[in-house]
């Protein structure tokens, strides 16, 4: 590798600084005179019917500026991956007629003060029909489970099927060859990115009608573009200032806070601010995913994995956020670093009543690695092998397939796996630690010879 | 609306501030004396990014009525950065790469600086319990200790 | 025996980029007068560092010292698109349209700098704010006079336009044929863990873990990256739920008191090496490490507390009560078993 001159030295950090003086400027600590603060009034349910909003006495009371609901929404109906072609629209920015989880926003108080706000948002009478919430994804996709979706199904239509896939060999010939048949099932948790600094939002109206937005969005053009959306302004009406964030781990994607504070400060013509409290950060925006992973795999007893099924359920909560895109790039990871002849993927994208799951840091991988590698020893175990001779002997190699038609090129398994052996003084047996991955050893080849 | 007036030594200087009964002392810091190094992470006690010392006590200000600190000697992390320089825990916190998103950094600083003001040769499990209440996401914390270890370790602990 | 330890590794790879990709960055570069550079952009800093290896890559594109080159992320008035940062996209994207624009910038000064010097700009080095004409070491310009003569000499613009963009790939929808990712990064960890199991706790003693991640811009942010992704690992594996009794939606965690998050008082022994393969399409020969680095630890812990205790708890988060409830579904089994002997 040629050496290069300031790429690949350690500088400090050109921000460190500011960090450690306090003096970076966070979007929470951007004030403007006169500006109002927002409060939402959020949903009491998991799933039910609004049958009325009475904001008369919230709006009454005094230090409100206002209070605004569904109807004050330009388009109130969006979702954020429509820019890349996803879709059908199906989040309102402010529920409507009907609520889909518990803490969706319903109409947000605006007011002198955050205590004001509150106060006043407290006063907001709802009236709900509650219904009964379709809250685990393997009811969700039973025929009896209520339909929660609009469109009449609890799952995301790729190309008219309910669920994306993998086809690759023949997965059935590859079990019926196999000495051993491995199975595991995986469960992830909901999970809260839980970045220090919640979700904080400022407007303020310029003199020529434009706005300016400071927001700590991890995409400002996809802030900006989703707004210009949801507000019917044309995009250069809106000017998105950040680049600065403290701390996202892909929280901050959702385009959650900027239409409403938009909306609040051309409604009253001041700035306005919208800081999430912990509570909202932690119970209203998204979460990682809960999936579940069932796999099953065919092996041989000298270590071939020769064939994998994987059955994998997204619980995306109540609207698509990024789900149905990490969805798909769960599909192509939970098969693993490894060289299978054989491979059959089904990944559903369910919807339940819960809080959105969206990005978060390793999406769709994260979940996708946990799986394949507990797996891995499952399978080592079954076959009597030891946990580094199963990986190496099954890891890919740069020429190998993918199971999704890839030529694999910049591997580098192998080398990791050795690696962390000499790290731990773990010594290999002298074939495994002269594998490499562009050799044409290992099941792959094998495998390869075999095909 | 009522009002109440509170007197306290801020950074070392005489300040009056004019709130409502509510205020904390992290709404008092941030909103009426404009010093906005002290976050508001959560403003319910659980992530210590409200950081402050009172009376050289490590302080949740999110969890402090204003009222509280009257006559007391408050300081945040303006307080404690010289005019053109740093103080040692915050050049240990960049030349460690401490601090990544910088949130939880200003509570991170006060809590260390509590800790070597009264104990300056803290070992690595009184650093680490020194600072459980603060938390960060991004670091993992152990450039944070590290960086903590490297003053303890420089100069015989803090100064005053 | 109450403590017993155990030992589980694990092996990762992870993508670079969006999937499927059609996830475009764009770059902004100029010169000011007196030879100082800045680079506009509308990508955004999480704390990862983004703004400090950009600043790199910008400084050694152009041959400038690392002071020279001021770096403005977020303000769509003054720069062009990004998609945002997400997918480990931030290095190998924005860093590419960098490259990009840095170059044409460079090109430009030194078609300038070449009539001052009465050479072809194609003889013409940069390095450290001074061209040289290659081979004839005593024929120099600064940068800052070459800038000075750009403006008011000659009235060129010294700037420069990159974008970096994968192409959207299509998916197959019967076989899920399609082309992913820009590059692929690695890893593999070692977790050794104590269960007590009396109390269930797992208590994570070590995390060796070694990675892969094409050429690093900043060796101490890559280790950054490594250390906080081992802690948020280690987190899930354990302790993080939104929902304790999920799918049930209550209880719920409502705050960071009872969402529950390592403190300093959970840290294991985290070491880690790095092994450079640059990437053929990576700036410089970048892949990424912003998000893959919380992965690999989970299963190393899973496979860990199997090793320990001979059962498989895959449920995340394994909590005590999983733990002991786990023990006591294994006794069972083993007793029954030796009841039938």
């Amino acid at each position: 590798m040629k050496q290069l001159g300031i790429v690949g030295q350690s500088v400090h950090r050109s921000d460190g600084l500011g960090h450690v003086t306090g003096r970076t400027t966070f979007i929470d600590d951007i004030s403007y005179p006169h500006m109002l603060y927002i409060s939402m009034v959020r949903s009491p349910v998991a799933r039910g019917k609004i049958r009325s909003i009475d904001t008369s006495k919230a709006e009454a009371f005094p230090g409100v500026a206002t209070v605004i609901t569904a109807k004050d929404v330009p388009n109130n109906l969006y979702t954020i991956l429509c820019l890349i072609g996803i879709g059908p629209n199906d989040e309102p920015v402010l529920a409507e007629d009907e609520v889909m989880y518990e803490g969706e926003p319903i109409c947000a108080v605006v007011a002198e003060s955050e205590e004001i706000a509150r106060e006043a948002a407290s006063l907001v009478k709802l009236d709900i029909e509650e219904l009964e919430p379709v809250l685990d994804v393997e009811y969700a996709l039973r025929p009896e489970a209520p339909k929660i979706k609009k469109w009449g199904t609890n799952t995301f239509t790729y190309d008219g099927k309910d669920h994306c896939q993998i086809r690759f060999g023949d997965v059935e010939r590859g079990f019926a060859e196999a000495d051993e048949i491995v199975t595991g099932t995986y469960q992830l948790s909901p999970i809260e990115h839980a970045p220090i600094e919640t979700h904080v939002c400022v407007a303020k109206p310029e003199p020529d009608g434009r706005l300016t937005v400071h927001t700590n969005t991890q995409a400002l053009y996809f802030t900006l573009d989703n707004t210009a959306i949801i507000l019917k302004m044309p995009s250069n009406r809106i000017r998105m200032i950040g680049g600065t964030v403290g701390g996202g781990f892909g929280g901050k994607v959702d385009v959650l806070t900027e239409p409403i504070t938009c909306i609040a400060a051309l409604k009253t013509g001041r700035p306005v601010k919208w800081r999430w409290t912990r509570e909202e950060e932690t119970r209203c925006s998204s979460t990682r995913a809960a999936v579940k992973i069932e796999m099953t795999d065919g092996v041989m007893r000298d270590g071939r994995i020769v064939a994998r099924k994987v059955r994998s359920l997204q619980d995306a909560g109540a609207y698509h956020r990024h789900s149905p895109y990490g969805a798909m790039k769960h599909m192509v990871n939970v098969v693993g670093p490894y060289t299978i002849p054989n491979v059959w993927v089904d990944v559903y994208c369910v919807y339940t009543n819960r809080q959105p799951s969206s990005a978060m840091r390793g999406f769709g991988v994260t979940e996708a690695s946990f799986a394949v590698e507990v797996q891995m020893d499952r399978i080592a175990k079954a076959i009597g092998m030891d946990p580094w001779e199963i990986r190496l002997r099954n890891a890919y190699r740069n020429g190998d397939m993918r199971p999704f038609g890839k030529i694999t090129e910049d591997a580098t398994l192998i080398e990791t796996i050795q690696a962390a052996a000499k790290l731990v003084g773990h010594e290999l047996p002298p074939e495994l630690a002269q594998m490499h991955s562009n050799d044409e050893g290992g099941y792959a080849a094998a495998q390869r010879a075999t095909a | 609306m009522s009002a109440i007036t509170v007197s306290f030594t801020l950074n070392g200087r005489a300040t009056t501030l004019t709130v409502s009964p509510a205020t904390t002392l992290l709404t008092a810091l941030r909103e009426h004396a404009q010093l906005t190094a002290t976050k508001a992470g959560c403003s319910q006690g659980g992530c210590g990014s409200c950081t402050v010392l009172v009376n050289g006590e490590p302080t949740l200000a999110c969890l402090t009525p204003l009222a509280h600190v009257e006559g007391q000697e408050v300081t945040t992390l303006e307080g404690i950065t010289p005019v053109g320089g740093l103080h040692p825990l915050q050049k240990a916190f960049y030349d460690r790469f401490a601090a990544q998103c910088g949130y939880c950094t200003p509570g991170m600083i006060m809590a260390a600086k509590a800790l070597l003001d009264r104990n300056p040769h803290p070992t690595r499990e009184e650093i680490a319990a020194a600072l459980s209440g603060n938390l960060c996401r991004c670091t993992g914390y152990l450039p944070i200790l590290d960086a903590v270890e490297d003053v303890a370790r420089q100069n015989g602990g803090g100064e005053r | 025996m109450a403590k017993v330890r155990g030992r589980g590794i694990a092996s990762v790879s992870y993508p670079t980029g969006m999937n499927l990709g059609g996830d475009p960055t764009q770059a902004l570069v100029f010169c000011q007068p007196t030879g100082g550079f800045s680079v506009k952009l509308a990508s955004t800093d999480l704390g990862q560092g983004l703004k400090t290896v950009i600043q790199q890559i910008a400084a050694e594109t152009l041959g400038v010292p690392l002071e020279s080159v001021v770096v403005d992320t977020g303000d769509t008035d003054s720069a062009p698109h990004c998609m945002g940062t997400f997918a480990s996209r931030g290095t190998h994207r924005v860093g590419n349209a960098v490259i990009m624009a840095a170059q044409e910038a460079r090109r430009a000064l030194l078609e300038v700098a070449a009539e001052e010097l009465e050479a072809s700009p194609d003889d013409l080095d940069i390095s450290d704010g001074v061209i040289s004409v290659r081979g004839v070491p005593d024929r120099t310009l600064s940068v800052f006079d070459a800038a000075l003569a750009a403006h008011f000499k000659y009235g060129r613009t010294i700037s420069g336009r990159g974008i970096y963009l994968k192409p959207k790939s299509t998916v197959d929808p019967e076989t899920g044929a399609c082309d992913p990712d820009s590059t692929v990064a690695h890893a593999t960890t070692v977790a050794d863990v104590e269960v007590d199991t009396e109390t269930g706790e797992v208590t994570v003693l070590r995390l060796a873990s070694a990675y892969e991640v094409g050429r690093q811009i900043n060796p101490a942010m890559v280790e950054g990256q490594i250390a906080g992704g081992a802690v948020m690992g280690m987190a899930h594996a354990l302790m993080e739920t939104v929902y304790p009794e999920y799918p049930a939606l209550r209880p719920h965690a409502h705050n960071l008191s009872d969402y529950l998050l390592p403190t300093t008082m959970d840290l294991p022994e985290i070491s880690s090496v790095v092994l450079e393969y640059p990437s053929s399409n990576g700036p410089y020969g970048v892949k990424g490490v912003g998000e893959m680095t919380a992965n690999s630890p989970i299963p190393a812990i899973i496979n860990a507390i199997h090793d320990a205790i001979g059962v498989w708890i895959t449920e995340l988060p394994v909590t005590p009560e999983k733990v002991l409830r786990a023990l006591k579904e294994r006794d069972a089994a083993q007793s029954a078993a030796t009841a039938a002997d």
